[in-house]
């Protein structure tokens, strides 16, 4: 064991003698898989993190939302319908909400105004969030006019501005009470845009569907899992743009790298043949280069996964923010919590340092064979 | 020590180019003898060295090694005769170049796993009896060709070998430094430590040093004395 243990070390004494011997080769090996597994990382964090984010601010939406359909389009909620929904058996509760688009074209974005459940503010004031509060320069008790679509000016206090924990999906909100809402839109009376129901069995939430289809057949039932499952698309389809467009610069990445690392320089095969000369063995050799090829990207993979968890987590993925999250108009400006798969973590690791360290195997073991006796002949 | 049976050495056999480097060589290596292989560039020298060595196995014949035959033994085995039994200094000698003098002495003890302390007092020891202690952290590459070679002959040394093999010893070197080179072979013949070489080079050939010149020429032994 002891005669083991002393082998293995004089093997990494000299695996680290001979990094170091090729200093500015390995160096910029190492850059190179390094910025590589940073990017990936980078697209790999931001997205997994922007899913468990939107899944987190999703989790308290209501579980179900009905949309009246005419024609196939989204329609309001005319008066007396809510009741026709009469008694489900699961849906804890009904409730009828108020909200719509408004563009801004002093901004050139579109914001959302809602009416809240509850919590309104007074008539004549609003709730913003802290995107509207940054982009208009908006404080607490400041006053902002919008002209409304039949071309009124409507002025408005801001009572109150949205926490920044939820600006992933409030950045553009505009929180105001019922009165002003059906005020600034014309809205007619006793009209909404969509019911939510809450269910508070999941496993119900499939029937409570089927049920209102059938009580309702001109509505459209939404399910918040759905709303989910869209936002996971969404951010998986622009992880794909992102990872598309980075594509050929990780290629080029990648075999620069995979040149390196396979490709044998005359001096490293005369030092193969002199080390089995002496004494070495075939096993020894590759495993000592097998180690200095191991000791490379998993360098890499670590520098490259600090770094970009410092990107995504610390600097907002400033390189790639535009594209991943491209929210709207108005970017929203949070904070994401930091999340870590382990899976997706094991799959970057297994496809940036498993093909690194086989590449610097399939040379070494072809050089390692050889026979020893061409040492003599140089 | 070593005989060498009936051995024939093909290269690229079967092939256009197949060229016979040793064709029918019976010798026997004595032990505690300095025994030089003389002839001409091609005449199978090299070849002999790396059968002898176990750094190559032959086409056809046998080797034996203190009467056992190791002619067929796959190469972990080989490699372990190597490192237990021979001392190699190469032409070119080989050393690695980044590493120091130190660094490249020890090289061959590590797959022997003895205690560090143990190689570093062994290459000091051997350092210092070839006059090369004030070189020892020097790379290999800053030293000139004879403290080259001193640090090829201590990195032979220093498993403590039986025998010493070495390919043309003194054709990288000038007369002053070949004749530091017998002064060296000449001590370690004193121990009666074994020695095998090839050389053309008179020098080494006509020493009193050796013991016994083998004549080899178109890979046959022609002459001996």
């Amino acid at each position: 064991m002891k005669l083991w243990l002393a082998r293995r070390r004089y093997l990494i004494d000299f695996t680290l003698l001979a990094l170091a011997r090729r200093k500015t080769r390995n160096l910029g090996l190492l850059l190179v898989y390094t910025v590589l597994v940073f990017m990936l990382a980078s697209v790999t964090l931001y997205s997994h993190a922007l899913r468990q984010e939107a899944a987190r601010v999703l989790a308290n939406s209501p579980e179900v939302i009905v949309q009246r359909m005419v024609a196939g389009r989204h329609d309001l909620i005319p008066p007396g319908y809510i009741e026709k929904i009469g008694r489900i058996r699961g849906v804890q509760t009904r409730e009828a909400r108020l909200w719509g688009y408004y563009y801004d074209a002093v901004t050139r974005a579109n914001y959302t105004f809602m009416v809240p459940a509850q919590g309104a503010p007074a008539a004549g004031e609003i709730v913003v969030g802290p995107a509207l509060e940054r982009s208009r320069g908006l404080a607490k008790s400041n006053g902002i006019s919008f002209r409304s679509y039949s071309g009124k000016l409507h002025t408005f206090v801001v009572a109150d501005v949205l926490p920044q924990a939820s600006e992933l999906v409030s950045a553009d909100l505009v929180l105001m009470s019922e009165e002003s809402f059906r005020a600034f839109f014309d809205y007619p009376a006793g009209h909404y845009t969509d019911i939510a129901l809450s269910v508070a069995n999941p496993l119900e939430v499939r029937n409570v569907a089927l049920k209102l289809a059938a009580a309702l057949p001109d509505a459209r039932p939404i399910l918040r899992d759905e709303v989910l499952r869209t936002y996971a698309s969404i951010f998986d389809w622009r992880e794909g743009i992102v990872l598309a467009l980075l594509s050929a610069a990780i290629l080029a990445f990648g075999i620069l790298a995979w040149d390196k690392a396979s490709g044998l320089s005359a001096e490293e095969k005369r030092e193969i043949g002199i080390l089995k000369a002496i004494g070495w063995e075939t096993g020894d050799v590759i495993k000592m280069k097998f180690w200095e090829g191991l000791l490379v990207s998993l360098t890499a993979f670590l520098l490259g996964f600090v770094a970009a968890y410092v990107h995504v987590f610390h600097f907002a993925a400033a390189l790639f923010e535009p594209v991943l999250k491209g929210w709207a108009v108005l970017y929203p400006r949070f904070q994401l919590t930091p999340q870590i798969d382990g899976l997706q973590v094991a799959t970057l690791f297994f496809f940036t340092v498993v093909p690194y360290a086989a590449a610097v195997l399939v040379p070494i073991w072809k050089a390692a064979i050889t026979d020893p006796d061409s040492v003599m002949r140089w | 020590m070593i005989e060498l049976h009936a051995i024939r050495k093909a290269f690229n056999q079967g092939r256009e180019n197949e060229l016979w480097a040793l064709d029918g060589i019976d010798l026997h290596i004595e032990a505690q003898k300095v025994t030089a292989l003389r002839g001409p560039s091609g005449s199978g020298k090299t070849t002999l060295l790396t059968l002898v060595g176990c750094l190559a196995r032959p086409t056809e014949g046998r080797v034996r090694l203190a009467g056992e035959d190791i002619s067929g033994l796959p190469e972990c085995f080989l490699t372990e005769i190597r490192r237990r039994r021979f001392g190699f200094v190469f032409q070119q000698f080989n050393l690695i170049k980044g590493l120091s003098a130190l660094d490249n002495i020890i090289l061959p003890a590590y797959p022997t796993g003895r205690p560090r302390k143990q190689l570093l007092e062994r290459a000091e020891e051997l350092l210092a009896r070839l006059k090369l202690g004030h070189r020892r952290a020097a790379k290999v590459e800053w030293l000139s060709g004879g403290e080259q070679q001193r640090v090829a002959i201590c990195r032979a040394l220093i498993n403590d070998p039986e025998l010493l093999i070495a390919d043309e010893p003194t054709a990288n070197l000038d007369t002053h430094l070949a004749k530091e080179f017998m002064a060296i072979l000449e001590g370690l013949a004193g121990e009666g430590r074994s020695i095998l070489l090839s050389s053309h080079d008179p020098l080494v050939t006509e020493s009193d040093v050796v013991d016994r010149v083998v004549e080899m020429r178109d890979g046959r032994i022609v002459d001996e004395r």
